[in-house]
């Protein structure tokens, strides 16, 4: 990513956020009242994680790509079943896929 | 009529009785939830500045994100589609999809926290998940509980979150490159722990699992990012009918 990219990224990310922020505190209720609207912006942020999941660990740019990462994920989703605190579950992904790398995976 | 129980006594006595539990008006209970709600989320951060640098954003930028976007998830998808090598756009508009909350947030706490001028303004910059949920927490503590609980919470959360990203950022810068360790498994993981507890109804499962799907079948096709943006589909989809 360029210099300039990076910035419009952080400046764009960071003003929509404000602005969205404030709107909420400006606005009349009424316009967000719509139960449709209430329903679909509960399940963004599921789908959107669920996304960066499967972009993020198993995919590399336009690849589908199985590797150690794999390897990290299923440590994570083991430490997720038994409930492990969220640093708990990252280290335990961290850990795991340092250990394949370093063996030779 | 009434019997004459706690259920009835008027509001001044229920204050009282309530008083020697948790101090006077209940401010020292409401302090201990905020603190307790903001140190963990704060350690978050730890992992969004490190995301944020491995992503290749400089210390500094990665700082500004938290700063002035100041909302954890729309942080992560920024820096994620980044990551994933997605275009500007895509990076902007997965952010912004997952801060609309924020704005409806916005609209339940505004009659309570009732701000005006300049603390309106910083009002709306700690509208986020944690501050709204401890505020709407202490409904039965009555409206000066709430509003207390909106600024200690917004508050720590901000401190914390900005401290640890600045942490989390330059431990990042320090270490080097996480993919040449194998550490970058840390991020998609930190994504998993974070929709984890959020897939408690069956239709957020359902979506969740075509969300993931469709990411996979899309990523050979599209370019880099569009198809994590492309997934937000599924939850316009779901959340269409009742």
């Amino acid at each position: 990513m360029s210099p300039s990219a990076a910035w419009a990224v952080v400046v764009l990310t960071g003003v929509l956020a404000y602005a969205l922020k404030l709107l909420g505190h400006l606005a009349p209720s009424r316009w967000f009242a719509h139960p449709r609207l209430r329903r679909i912006n509960e399940l963004v942020p599921v789908v959107l994680l669920s996304a960066l999941v499967v972009a993020q660990g198993l995919a590399t740019r336009t690849h589908v790509v199985l590797d150690h990462r794999v390897a990290g994920l299923a440590a994570a989703l083991v430490a997720l079943w038994r409930r492990a605190p969220f640093p708990v579950v990252v280290l335990a992904a961290a850990v795991t896929s340092a250990l394949v790398v370093r063996l030779g995976g | 009529m009434y019997s004459f129980s706690v259920r009835t006594l008027p509001p001044t006595a229920r204050r009282r009785q309530a008083g020697r539990e948790w101090g006077v008006d209940g401010s020292r209970a409401v302090v201990r939830d905020a603190l307790a709600v903001a140190v963990p989320v704060g350690l978050y951060g730890l992992a969004f500045g490190a995301a944020g640098v491995a992503a290749g954003f400089s210390v500094l930028q990665t700082c500004l994100l938290s700063l002035v976007a100041f909302t954890g998830a729309s942080q992560f998808a920024a820096v994620g589609v980044v990551a994933a090598g997605g275009p500007v756009a895509s990076a902007v508009g997965a952010a912004t999809l997952l801060g609309v909350r924020n704005a409806l947030y916005g609209v339940a706490l505004s009659p309570v926290v009732e701000a005006r001028g300049w603390r309106r303004l910083l009002a709306a910059q700690v509208t986020i998940d944690e501050s709204t949920g401890v505020a709407l927490g202490q409904q039965g503590r009555g409206r000066a509980a709430m509003r207390r609980a909106f600024w200690w919470t917004g508050g720590a959360v901000y401190v914390l979150w900005n401290v640890f990203t600045l942490a989390g950022a330059t431990g990042a810068r320090v270490l080097g490159d996480p993919a040449a360790w194998g550490l970058d498994a840390a991020v998609p993981a930190a994504f998993l722990a974070l929709v984890g507890p959020r897939l408690t109804a069956a239709r957020s499962r359902a979506a969740a699992a075509l969300a993931a799907l469709l990411t996979l079948a899309l990523t050979p096709l599209l370019p880099a990012g569009l198809p994590i943006v492309a997934a937000v589909l599924v939850a316009v989809g779901a959340g269409w009918r009742e």
